[in-house]
């Protein structure tokens, strides 16, 4: 293209100008490659090492003798606080606590977005503008108020366990956390779904509407079939974000067995107690970062379209 | 369908009208009905419990919330120790490391997004498989970055190890352990995260320029620099408006970084606002002090976020 547009420059300049200049970013390029590229790959051959190679070899060295016992290890053996028996109860934590809360958030903005696009009424603006802010809060200035609810909630937990025999998942971490997962995540999936439905075109909405279609009709017969894009966009941030979080899973299932995969890892990594298996360590960062990077490496684009849409639009 | 039946003997004209009514009522309130539940939720749980934080920070609540108010206390003793300097409180430490690791996390993002976006754009082969190298680290939670930084950049065991057996043995990197310089290493590990990010913000910004624009300048005779400088970045100040609002916003809340990276750093030399909240709040039982700390860090978004939001849904309606 800019051969064509800059002959005179071409002729000017000179073909070697140009090839240092093509090497120049290039070379920049590759550099910063490395850049992004070296933690992880540190992180992964440390994890394929033994504790002597280790302590004995160079952090960037390949592993002498792969082996998996680091993986196992972190998979079913190594200490999260007193019990010892690897991450993987708390790999499937986080599993049934994204499950539910990606779900169920999702649908909740698909709802609303619909609502808020094809139902207009006076004061939607308002309340999306309210809904939308909700998102960019600090999660710090509810997080307290928040613990002393779910607190409560679980004190009756217990009071309908006894009287009842059920305590209707009251007071048990996981569906704790995918209240709170999903109260703190329908702004976002409601906006995604919003600015997806606002370019959809209402001339279908209102023809369905003649022909009698009601509310729910037209949501699942016009508006789902042509949702999957932002859909996909949805689930995969939601994903990643409830995967990933921090905050809430530490303030709200720190301690005890409900502990999603963050809370855990960060407990066998600043773990004081006995030797420093960096191995082990390692192996366990990489299985709570394999969800997200496999959904990343195989929806990469979706992923990006999310954290775009989460940025720029308002 | 039985009560219909039963009635289609006498009355069916009259009651068939305010039956169907009361449906048609209904689904006209149906739309606000589906909304309700989550709007509901949003100001219950995001609006209900920002004041219900700004009561607490306004009682003496210690290990357990009180609900008398005391006044303002709390805001008296964050505003003492900010000019708490020698030893530096808490407070000091954090809000210093926020305007550090916030300066320098959103400048450094902005410019290496920024550059890495122009160089991708100057048609390069292989773009598909640099771009998700940069990017992927945004996938990552900020756990697994601070468990995979914190090894790289220990003295021992990382760079300066590495350094050393390759034969720069003066070479000498310990900011991890410096209680100094160890805000410098989130800022490290931050822009690691994020930049790429950015870089994709960018580089759809530049996508979208007109390359009519691009193409007259160059043959007005025009340097890359010149056109890079005068047309290019003048026409991506929206997306640098939008990834600063992001990084404002994700420099802010960062909390899981500072503890997985440092562990609050040597004596809390690491901490930020979030983590002084979350330890004044739960592990110090200074519960007002902390719910006043967490209006502080909600009123800088509110400052940053509302003028943006309001002009982004005033320029909505058409």
């Amino acid at each position: 293209m800019s051969a064509v547009t800059t002959p005179a420059r071409q002729a000017s300049g000179g073909v070697n100008a140009r090839i240092v200049n093509r090497i120049v970013i290039y070379g920049l390029l590759a550099l910063f490659a490395l850049f992004y590229l070296m933690p992880l790959f540190v992180m992964l051959v440390t994890s394929f090492k033994t504790m002597d190679e280790i302590q004995n070899g160079n952090m960037l060295a390949l592993p002498q003798a792969p082996t998996f016992d680091p993986w196992v290890k972190a998979w079913g053996e190594t200490c999260v606080g007193l019990t010892c028996a690897g991450i993987k109860g708390y790999f499937w934590n986080s599993i049934k606590m994204v499950v539910p809360a990606v779900l169920i958030s999702t649908m909740l903005g698909a709802l609303n977005g619909y609502v808020l696009t094809k139902w207009r009424f006076r004061g939607a603006t308002l309340v999306f503008g309210l809904m939308l802010f909700a998102c960019f809060i600090p999660f710090q200035s509810v997080l307290l108020p928040m613990a002393t609810i779910l607190g409560s909630l679980g004190r009756f937990g217990v009071s309908l366990q006894n009287s009842v025999g059920t305590s209707f998942g009251l007071g048990n971490a996981t569906v704790n956390l995918v209240f709170v997962h999903v109260v703190y995540g329908i702004g976002f999936t409601t906006l995604f779904f919003r600015n997806y439905y606002e370019a959809f075109p209402t001339e279908l909405v209102k023809a369905a509407q003649v022909d009698g279609a009601s509310f729910f009709q037209i949501f699942r017969r016009i508006m789902l079939p042509n949702s999957m894009p932002i859909f996909v966009v949805t689930v995969i941030y939601q994903f990643t974000n409830i995967w990933n979080d921090f905050l809430f899973a530490s303030a709200y299932a720190g301690t005890g067995d409900a502990m999603p995969m963050t809370v855990a890892l960060n407990n066998v990594v600043n773990t004081s107690t006995g030797v420093v298996e960096y191995n082990v360590n390692m192996a366990a960062a990489m299985i709570a970062a394999l969800p997200t990077l496999l959904v990343y490496v195989l929806a990469g684009r979706y992923f990006v379209r999310g954290l775009m849409a989460g940025a720029v639009k308002g | 369908m039985s009560t219909v039946a039963t009635s289609q003997i006498k009355l069916t004209p009259e009651q068939a009208r305010p039956r169907a009514s009361v449906r048609s009522r209904l689904q006209d309130a149906l739309p606000k009905i589906v909304l309700a539940p989550s709007f509901a939720i949003t100001i219950v749980f995001v609006y209900g419990f920002i004041l219900w934080t700004i009561y607490l920070s306004f009682t003496n609540s210690k290990t357990f919330p009180s609900y008398v108010i005391t006044g303002s206390r709390a805001y008296q003793r964050l505003w003492g120790w900010t000019f708490d300097t020698d030893p530096p409180s808490s407070w000091y430490t954090s809000i210093t490391n926020m305007g550090i690791f916030g300066f320098l996390y959103i400048f450094i993002c902005l410019a290496l997004g920024l550059f890495l976006a122009i160089l991708l754009d100057q048609k390069i082969r292989g773009e598909g498989v640099l771009r998700p190298i940069y990017l992927y680290p945004m996938a990552l939670s900020f756990i697994v970055t601070g468990v995979a930084w914190k090894w790289f950049l220990d003295p021992g065991l990382g760079l300066e190890q590495t350094l050393h057996q390759w034969g720069w043995t003066s070479f000498h990197f310990d900011w991890i352990k410096n209680k100094d310089f160890v805000i410098y290493t989130v800022v490290i590990a931050g822009v690691w995260q994020a930049s790429g990010f950015i870089m994709a913000m960018f580089l759809a910004g530049l996508r979208g320029i007109d390359g009519e624009i691009m193409k007259a300048a160059q043959i007005d005779g025009a340097t890359t620099f010149q056109l890079y400088r005068r047309i290019v970045i003048p026409l991506l100040r929206p997306i640098f408006l939008s990834a600063f609002i992001v990084l404002a916003h994700l420099a802010i809340k960062s909390y899981d970084l500072v503890v997985a990276l440092t562990s609050g750093g040597p004596g809390g030399s690491a901490w930020l606002p979030s983590n002084f909240m979350y330890e004044y709040t739960f592990k110090r039982n200074e519960m007002a002090v902390g719910s006043a700390s967490a209006v502080i860090m909600l009123m800088t978004i509110i400052a940053i976020i509302v003028p943006y939001l309001y002009s982004e849904l005033r320029e909505k309606p058409r």
